[in-house]
């Protein structure tokens, strides 16, 4: 995986520094708060509902063993004993103290991980499938682009200042675990029909209060001028998006404002003139990166092509749901659940990040990968060594086998954290998850993708759950949205509200509700999506509503 | 009754307005009545406390209760965390939220 050089140590280090100073001035009263707070939020420090709260990026998700190590000592240090993996592939603390936050930034740079631009109107923290490098079903390793996309995008002075926060995901297989086109740009690395790569890009899709799905501007862009033509439609949108109204100022509302057409014409044409002043990165430059990602030292594929048959029939369900073909043979990508029966989504405690960091250490070559859906991947595993690694999660309370399954919930922090929540989420996906284990219909609905928002902002992405769920208030009272018939795959669609909401109780009697309708429904094979696209919306409405 | 609340600057607790200073426990808020923004904008500016704002509240036999669930759940912890709550050993605090 990547590590700094000299220029990213100095650069983040020198940072630190600058905002110690700045903490200092504020708690000095040298700035007031409407000042302070864009510098608090440049690098990541927000105030939400209870304290102070600090967002840190990880960088397409990836993690080394002692950089996740250190995640679990900051926790320790500087917070409540856990920490908060989030949909953005970054993770969360929620009790920071002012006055400390300098000193958790200093821990950070110490194993290369900083906090900035995990807030603002800038280029966010840049989002990966999280098998890359392991898949094998990529055609290549996304993250050498993705890092590259991060050090072009990392302080570039053009777009300090854009129009509203803007997200970038890069994946390389057909199938896409990083809802590609959900993002302000998806680049999705393909080859072409001379055999090179070359990136499809897809610009304007994002969730929120106003959900679409990105349209392919070009199908092909070399990889040699990629950072040209991400600089071209951030140009554009630098120029023209709208500032007058946050609420249209993504770019999806630009492209949608002009039609796709007209942007592509218009992004065409500063590309034209970007080449000409030949901005691109040197290739030398993407050279050095990709000796980062390298493969590790795999052993050969014929010495183990399968894991034990041991003879467990819970470990076999867990190998079955949790892990994921890799591309060398004799290797499994797997997953660990964040999502126990009745638990938080995305949380971790310190004490099971040091663990995750160690199990990274001795089982995947010193690898881990956060995904968006919350739960964290060990991408290298010997089949071999797969028992013995889900007895070590299993003894750590990480060892649920609920990978996609109606358990494996998405959920954002909601009302139980947030400042823009309207609604708890956190609950609701603790109720579901044990309605459907002490119910025993969880085993049997297969593939289901569950999303809770706590409100329209979308961090929870329920536009784009097989079933999603908005909270929203109403009248001070918390109430349930449902949606059916979202996904963030590559069958990309945006779910549609099945009718009024519900509240907390009736909420989780909805999605009862509604896969007992796919239970009755089902033809061989389908999952509750495909019946969904198959039947339609009236049958789970008649459920619902009678 | 109106109340006043906001962060502390440096260590970001939730804190409520209790006459001459502030306190962790919404209990002790009192009424600001109309000296909401007198109040708030004193106290901001000698730094005892950030981005303070009033709220609409009830006195009963139980204490102050905010009158919005943001601010009740602000005022008691993440209902999802009982054990960080000001209430811990309180099985029953998660409902005086809801």
């Amino acid at each position: 995986m990547y590590q700094y050089d000299r220029f990213d140590q100095a650069m983040v280090d020198a940072r630190v520094e600058e905002f110690r100073d700045q903490c200092q001035r504020r708690i000095e009263g040298k700035l007031t708060e409407d000042q302070f707070k864009p510098l608090r939020l440049m690098n990541g420090l927000y105030l939400q509902l209870h304290a102070y709260m600090l967002r840190v990026a990880i960088p397409y998700g990836t993690l080394s063993g002692p950089q996740m190590r250190a995640l679990g000592d900051i926790a320790d240090r500087f917070d409540r004993k856990y920490g908060h993996f989030t949909t953005r592939q970054n993770i969360q603390y929620n009790w920071i103290k002012l006055e400390e936050a300098p000193d958790i930034l200093a821990a950070l740079a110490k194993v290369e991980m900083h906090a900035i631009q995990t807030s603002g109107n800038c280029i966010r923290n840049i989002s990966s499938d999280h098998f890359a490098g392991a898949a094998a079903d990529e055609v290549t390793d996304p993250r050498p682009y993705a890092e590259l996309l991060r050090q072009w995008s990392s302080f570039h002075p053009e777009f300090s200042y854009l129009p509203r926060k803007f997200k970038f995901a890069v994946i390389a297989s057909e199938t896409d675990r990083a809802a590609m086109r959900l993002h302000d740009i998806g680049i999705n690395i393909v080859r072409g029909h001379n055999g090179d790569l070359g990136a499809a890009v897809y610009v304007g899709g994002g969730m929120g209060r106003t959900p679409m799905i990105a349209p392919l501007i070009r199908d092909f862009v070399p990889l040699d001028q990629l950072v040209t033509y991400a600089e071209a439609c951030l140009r554009v949108y630098n120029r023209y998006g709208r500032r007058d109204n946050k609420y249209k100022a993504r770019i999806k509302i630009l492209v949608h404002e002009l039609g796709a057409e007209e942007y592509t014409r218009q992004v065409e044409a500063e590309f034209a003139h970007l080449l000409a002043q030949n901005i691109e990165p040197p290739i030398a430059e993407l050279e050095r990166i990709k000796a980062h990602f390298a493969q590790p030292a795999f052993m050969p594929g014929d010495v183990e092509t399968s894991q034990p048959d041991v003879g467990d029939g819970k470990f076999a369900v867990w190998v079955d749901r949790n892990t994921h073909p890799h591309k060398q043979s004799g290797y499994a990508s797997a997953v660990i659940s964040l999502k126990p029966v009745g638990g938080i989504p995305g949380d971790a405690t310190s004490d099971q990040m040091r663990l995750m960091a160690a199990l990274g250490e001795q089982y995947s070559f010193n690898e881990l990968r956060v995904t968006h859906t919350q739960n964290i991947v060990l991408p290298h595993v010997r089949k071999a060594d797969l028992f013995a690694l889900w007895q070590q999660l299993e003894a750590a309370g990480l060892g649920t086998a609920n990978l996609d399954q109606v358990g494996d919930i998405i959920a954002c922090p909601g009302l139980d954290y947030c400042s823009l929540a309207n609604a708890r989420s956190i609950p609701v996906a603790q109720r579901i998850s044990e309605r459907f284990a002490a119910n025993g219909k969880g085993d049997t609905l297969g593939e289901l993708k569950l999303k809770i928002s706590g409100c329209i902002n979308a961090c929870g992405h329920h536009h784009a759950g097989h079933i999603g769920i908005l909270g929203v208030d109403r009248k001070g009272v918390e109430n349930y949205q449902l949606l059916l018939g979202g996904s963030e795959a590559q069958d990309t669609s945006l779910g549609k509200i099945t009718g009024p909401g519900f509240s907390e109780d009736g909420i989780i009697d909805a999605v009862e509700t509604a896969a007992d309708v796919y239970l009755r429904e089902r033809q061989d094979g389908e999952r509750f999506l495909d019946t969904y696209r198959r039947i339609g919306m009236d049958p789970f409405k008649e459920a619902l509503y009678g | 009754m109106i109340i006043l609340t906001g962060n502390d600057l440096k260590s970001g607790a939730v804190v409520w307005w209790a006459g001459v200073d502030w306190s962790l426990h919404v209990a002790e808020a009192v009424d600001v009545g109309d000296q909401a923004a007198s109040i708030a904008a004193r106290e901001e500016a000698a730094r005892r406390v950030n981005a303070p704002y009033s709220i609409d509240a009830l006195r009963d036999e139980n204490g102050v209760r905010p009158a919005h669930i943001k601010d009740r759940i602000r005022a008691l912890g993440p209902t999802v965390r009982p054990d960080l709550t000001l209430k811990p050993a309180d099985p029953e605090a998660g409902n005086w939220v809801i």
